[in-house]
């Protein structure tokens, strides 16, 4: 069956509207902060018979891009294996283990089959944020993890809706063994509410251009987003290009760890080939494999923001020699750094082999961390505990158009920052400082955007500080001559004195008592070309307004 | 007032329009040139082409964009910023954003420049005490140093004054003891809520326009006063209500985004006379497209409005939110080889192909022109324009990659701009919780009216309504506008004995303040009416639901019940769990103005007995070339009945009844597509 461009490209833009009114249900409806304000959870349509994206939501985190893929088609391959119990309509499944292709725990999937004339036509799934999936430290993220069961509950698929019912069984299981289980039931019901959504429009589009057409449409759109991202990488000259970006340490041996790329260019398709990286690590900075992919999508569609997030546009794309690094993990090794750090240093890699070839396309490498640093104790005027995160932006890189734009989000989420007096209002701190960091862009022809300077006072009881960034041995990368930016620095002022972590950007449970402070400078963006080209105007500007020392 | 015609001016972008109606009912009504150096000069315009007697004219209400221009292109008063020492760069910061998903560029400015923004020593906590008292002498070095800079606005923000303003309050009156104006304004004045980047940048904005409006309504004033006219000027807010142009400077913000509330209040006061009480609004325009969503006659008011990347304004605006085609969208085939229509837009300069002003890239108006749905006759108005044939061989180019001709790839892009659009609004009444069914499309705009059918078609709305004059809706607006205040109060308590009290403290005080607002108008009030909402999540949330309380204060059971079931019918989803908690307590205070007839919108001495088409175009409908009647709107018999498919051409817009639907004439000059012909009674 041929379909016309045109009904093709109504189509795409009706399976497009199911994924996005997914997105929005589950945002909505959610407790969650990390989803309902955040962002961070993503909802798309997969494949029936392999899980492939047929398409996924605008407004998902981007380092999801290309995880719930793979996990669909792990759960695939285990149901036709006999090893997960076969679907009935109405089910969803939950699983959050990293190794079938996940991020970190705290991901958690839920997958539903969409039927369609009692056979499975796709799946519906999407992933969500949970503030907390137990283990050693609340919150997931522990920088000394030495195995993935000190990190949380890990779900293999299990079906945690029967026939539409919840089964509280499961459920009781799971609320045991992580932390404020009270608020989960609200996500859970959103979450599985948001597929619900899908299945009800994804119908209407079905009973509209019927199943065949729309069936056809979908192979289609896959050959055809696959030739748009050919004709795209085409814009490379062939040619292989090498960069190497590295991750200060993985939290627990001090050693940095590196990433090495060769991106090779031939007539439509690149290899991504990872041969000489690191290979897995003690602490929690590795990556699996989802993750790993789903990190070279993502700043491939950072390049090409123009490409519809399909598996098609994924094909010309071929990773290899991941086995046996540290991009590659395999159970028991920790995992919470995967997501949030070590997708990062990957795109940055890909950025840095790719500015040379493309550098109308890419910029100077972003601050790339997270910035990650959770404070955890118990305020006596409320008698209660409490963990607070700040996570923070930094500058991003220069490019050909312009400098680097300030305090930008993390290159794999677009989520907001909470505002200082929020901070203030839910826990016992006292900001003395919120700040543009001073000369921390990198110097180039564009110089790279500026990281953050901020400083916290613990004020009344004992908390425990952790910090799980990056950046802070080496800034970020300046591209075609331009400078790195600044790395980060992290210094805890006890009675007095500075502390500096060993690790630099990675610490778990400092102590701090009341009085105490906490200063971070966030990494500023990488320069972009040669600093004695820069604009003298453009100069005389920045050290009028102090951006530069 | 004066028993003399009220009128309404808004200036918008391109046209400034005019609505007058007199005593007896007639209406009036112009549409010339904006004039964007001095916009005065086009409201004079269009005062002398509807033929105005000032003296004798009784109240002009008046909607300006200059405010919005001076905010987007950043046109900005020098302005002053002094804040609390460690935060000068919160305006700048943001809050750790990009303007798109993917790549990982973008340009911030702020509203007030790194130099400019001064820091003294000062702190308060989260709960109001005092951490570091205001050091004064600091205070009086850093506004004697922005007025030596040249700044002719200031800034005081501190942090958590929302919690307690006293050091925002005493930095004022010191600053006014240097500052040589009256534009100083304190960040908790406009918006007394947490979080610091937007309660800045409302202030920053505000400062920063508050100069230019006052100099532009004092020069209006003096100009229609040179003409003899003696009656009050008021002025548009973004919340659709209406302030005296004596006070509305001081919250200068508030006018900011005026135009498009103007509409969907006209929008709502025309659906409220013809019994449509439930309207998805959509205003279609060159470059985008606004929607808004009435409930129950009212458009709802958000103070969580983004006016573009990183620049919220949060005082409370009608909840309009831009989408994205409009006329002048551009259609492309992608390196996919499908069809897409936007985001580039050919904008009003050079616009699109067939405005003639060197335009050379298809767009929607483009694709409607070729397919006889716009009069093909108005190409050879326009001075140096083109003709059909270039049209023709555009559409050929754009369709040999598709395999199509130029008329199917004509109808590709009406398809696929009204698929994209339709999925929008969509979005925009699901996000607000509301299914579109429910609701009747309002069209209005230059090209609304063309799209409307097919849109509720895709929609599965059943009706559409067409006012009078779908391109004067925001005159409209300024002319059956109330007057209006608006006030929001955080609480933030869980729902029990406690949160009652407080919800009934604190629309108490808001009636109060609101009343006394209103007492200092000239204009008659019919009544004062309160809309009260409170803002409620379940505890451990952070997005709200609005609560209507159209009694007020309820009781305990009564509150925990409405919450439960708004909650249910937005998300589907019900928590019995969960506790629930009470955000904030909102009211409106509205000072109910005389209610203006509209029946003259269409003077009925033009109207004929019967209608009879002006004459017949060919029409591409559905891939059909179909003979299709033209009739000319005010010649229409009020209670009109026609079967589609056919044309309503009027000045200022066009309107399309496909195949199979029909139209009907109702009172007030409005015409009802009912779709699919379906005749129910709404």
């Amino acid at each position: 069956m041929t379909i016309d461009p045109i009904t093709l490209s109504v189509i795409q833009a009706g399976l497009q509207q199911v994924c996005d009114e997914m997105d929005l249900s589950f945002s909505r409806a959610a407790f969650s902060p990390v989803i309902a304000e955040a962002n961070d959870r993503s909802d798309g349509i997969y494949a029936a018979e392999d899980g492939a994206l047929i398409a996924q939501g605008a407004g998902g985190l981007p380092v999801f891009v290309g995880t719930m893929q793979y996990s669909t088609r792990t759960l695939i391959e285990m149901i036709a294996a006999g090893t997960v119990a076969a679907p009935q309509p109405d089910d969803i499944y939950i699983v959050n283990d990293p190794y079938l292709g996940g991020t970190h725990l705290m991901d958690v999937r839920f997958a539903r089959p969409f039927y369609r004339r009692g056979e499975i036509f796709c799946w519906l799934s999407n992933t969500g944020h949970w503030p907390d999936t137990g283990g050693s430290v609340p919150g997931g993220f522990s920088a000394s993890a030495t195995s993935v069961e000190q990190e949380g509950l890990r779900l293999p698929p299990v079906r945690l809706f029967k026939q539409g019912k919840l089964d509280t069984e499961i459920y009781s299981i799971i609320c045991s063994n992580i932390r404020v289980a009270d608020q989960r039931i609200g996500d859970v019901k959103a979450q599985a509410a948001a597929l619900m959504v899908g299945e009800t429009r994804l119908h209407a589009l079905l009973d509209r251009y019927g199943d065949e057409t729309v069936r056809a449409a979908i192979t289609e759109l896959r050959a055809r987003a696959s030739a748009q991202m050919q004709q795209l990488i085409d814009e490379i000259p062939d040619g292989t290009y090498r960069s190497t970006a590295w991750v200060d340490s993985d939290g627990v041996v001090n050693e940095p760890l590196a990433i090495k790329l060769a991106i090779t260019k031939t007539p439509g398709h690149l290899t991504f080939d990872f041969d000489g990286t690191a290979p897995p690590c003690m602490g929690p900075m590795n990556s699996v494999l989802a993750t790993t992919l789903s990190s070279v999508y993502l700043a491939m569609r950072h390049i090409f923001p123009e490409v519809p997030i399909s598996a098609g546009a994924f094909e010309p794309l071929e990773v290899i020699r991941t086995e046996g690094t540290f991009l590659d993990a395999q159970y028991p090794r920790p995992v919470s750094g995967c997501a949030a750090e070590v997708s990062q240093r990957i795109a940055e890699a890909v950025f840095a082999a790719l500015v040379e070839p493309l550098p109308h396309r890419v910029t100077a490498a972003p601050a790339g961390t997270s910035g990650n640093f959770a404070l955890g104790g118990f305020d006596p005027e409320t008698g209660r505990d409490f963990v607070m995160y700040q996570l923070s932006g930094g500058g991003y890189g220069g490019n050909a158009d312009h400098d680097g734009l300030s305090n930008g989000c993390s290159t794999i989420g677009i989520s907001k920052a909470p505002p200082v007096e929020i901070m203030e209002q839910n826990f016992p701190v006292l900001y003395h400082r919120y700040a543009l960091r001073e000369g921390s862009g990198g110097a180039g022809h564009h110089r790279g955007g500026l990281g953050l300077d901020y400083e916290i006072e613990l004020r009344r009881g004992d908390a425990r500080a952790s910090f799980v960034m990056d950046h802070g041995r080496f800034g970020p990368q300046g591209a075609l001559g331009g400078e790195d930016g600044a790395p980060n620095m992290v210094e805890v002022w006890r009675g007095g004195e500075c502390h500096v972590p060993e690790h630099l950007s990675k610490e778990q449970d400092i102590p701090l008592t009341a009085g105490d402070r906490v200063r971070v400078r966030t990494p500023g963006g990488g320069g972009y070309g040669n600093p004695a080209t820069r604009d003298a105007q453009l100069s005389a500007e920045d050290a009028r307004l102090g951006r530069t020392r | 007032m004066s028993d003399g015609a009220i009128i309404g001016v808004d200036v918008g972008g391109t046209f400034t329009d005019l609505v007058m109606i007199d005593p007896s009912g007639a209406i009036r009504i112009a549409k010339t040139p904006t004039t964007l150096d001095n916009q005065a000069f086009g409201v004079l315009t269009a005062l002398r082409d509807a033929e105005v007697s000032l003296p004798q004219a009784g109240l002009i209400v008046h909607g300006t964009t200059t405010t919005t221009n001076a905010v987007l292109e950043r046109k900005l008063s020098r302005t002053g910023l002094i804040t609390t020492a460690g935060f000068r760069d919160v305006l700048e910061l943001g809050r750790r954003t990009r303007p798109q998903a993917y790549g990982m560029k973008g340009v911030f400015r702020p509203v007030i420049p790194r130099d400019l923004r001064l820091e003294v020593p000062e702190r308060m906590d989260a709960a109001g005490n005092v951490v570091t008292p205001l050091d004064e002498t600091a205070l009086r070095d850093a506004v004697q140093t922005l007025k030596d800079a040249g700044c002719e606005a200031l800034v005081i923000h501190f942090l958590h004054a929302y919690a307690n303003p006293d050091h925002e309050k005493r930095a004022a009156q010191i600053a006014a003891q240097i500052w040589p104006n009256d534009y100083i304004t304190m960040g908790h004045a406009l918006l007394s809520e947490t979080r610091e980047f937007e309660r800045g940048v409302t202030a920053a904005v505000n400062a920063s326009v508050q100069p230019l409006l006052e100099r532009y309504i004092a020069r209006l004033r003096g100009e229609l006063a040179d003409q003899g006219y003696r009656g009050d000027v008021l002025v548009m807010n973004g919340n659709g209500g209406m302030v005296s142009s004596r006070l509305v400077a001081r919250e200068a913000a508030k006018t900011v985004m005026s135009g498009p509330a103007s509409g969907v209040m006209a929008a709502a006061y025309t659906g409220r006379r013809a019994g449509f009480e439930n309207l998805l609004t959509y205003d279609m325009g060159g470059t985008s497209t606004d929607v808004a969503l009435i409930r129950g006659g009212h458009p709802p008011v958000s103070n969580e409005i983004e006016v573009e990347y990183a620049m919220p304004i949060n005082v409370p605006m009608v909840d309009v939110r831009t989408v994205g085609a409009g006329g002048g969208s551009i259609a492309r085939v992608n390196a996919a080889g499908l069809l897409e229509v936007g985001p580039q837009s050919a904008g009003a300069d050079p616009g699109p192909i067939c405005y003639g002003k060197g335009g050379t890239e298809p767009t929607i108006s483009d694709a409607n022109m070729l397919l006889g749905r716009l009069d093909p006759g108005r190409l050879n108005a326009v001075k140096g324009g083109v003709g059909l044939e270039t049209l023709e061989r555009v559409f050929a180019d754009l369709g040999t990659p598709l395999g199509v001709d130029a008329r199917a790839a004509a109808e590709a892009v009406i398809q696929m701009a009204n698929t994209k659009m339709a999925g929008a609004i969509r979005m925009v009444s699901l996000s607000l919780g509301a299914d579109p069914r429910d609701f009747a499309l309002f069209a209005f705009g230059g090209a609304g009216p063309l799209h409307a059918a097919a849109l509720a078609r895709e929609l599965g709305v059943p009706r559409v309504l067409i006012p009078a004059r779908p391109g004067l809706t925001n005159a409209l607006g300024c002319v059956v506008a109330d007057l209006r205040h608006d006030y929001v109060q955080t609480i933030g308590l869980p729902l029990g004995p406690d949160a009652i009290d407080a919800v009934r403290h604190s629309f108490a005080q808001q009636i109060e303040t609101g009343a006394a607002a209103l007492g200092q108008e000239t204009i008659d009030i019919r009544e004062i009416r309160h809309d009260c909402s409170v803002d409620m999540q379940f505890v451990g949330q952070s997005h709200v639901v609005r609560v209507p309380l159209p009694n007020g204060t309820p009781d305990l059971e009564e509150l925990q019940t409405r919450f439960e079931k708004v909650y249910w019918e937005r998300f589907r989803v019900d928590l019995p769990e969960i506790r629930a908690k009470v955000v904030t307590v909102n009211c409106s205070v509205i000072g109910v103005c005389a209610p203006v007839d509209l029946s003259g919108l269409i003077a009925p001495e033009g109207r004929c007995a019967e209608a009879h088409p002006t004459g017949h175009r060919d029409v591409v409908l559905e891939g059909q070339v179909v003979r299709t009647p033209i009739y000319w709107r005010d010649h229409l018999p009020e209670t009109v009945l026609l079967d589609g498919p056919a044309l309503i051409e009027q000045a200022d817009t066009t309107i399309l009844i496909p195949p199979g639907d029909r139209v009907e004439g109702i009172a007030d000059g409005n015409l009802v597509i009912h779709v699919g012909g379906a005749d129910d009674d709404h």
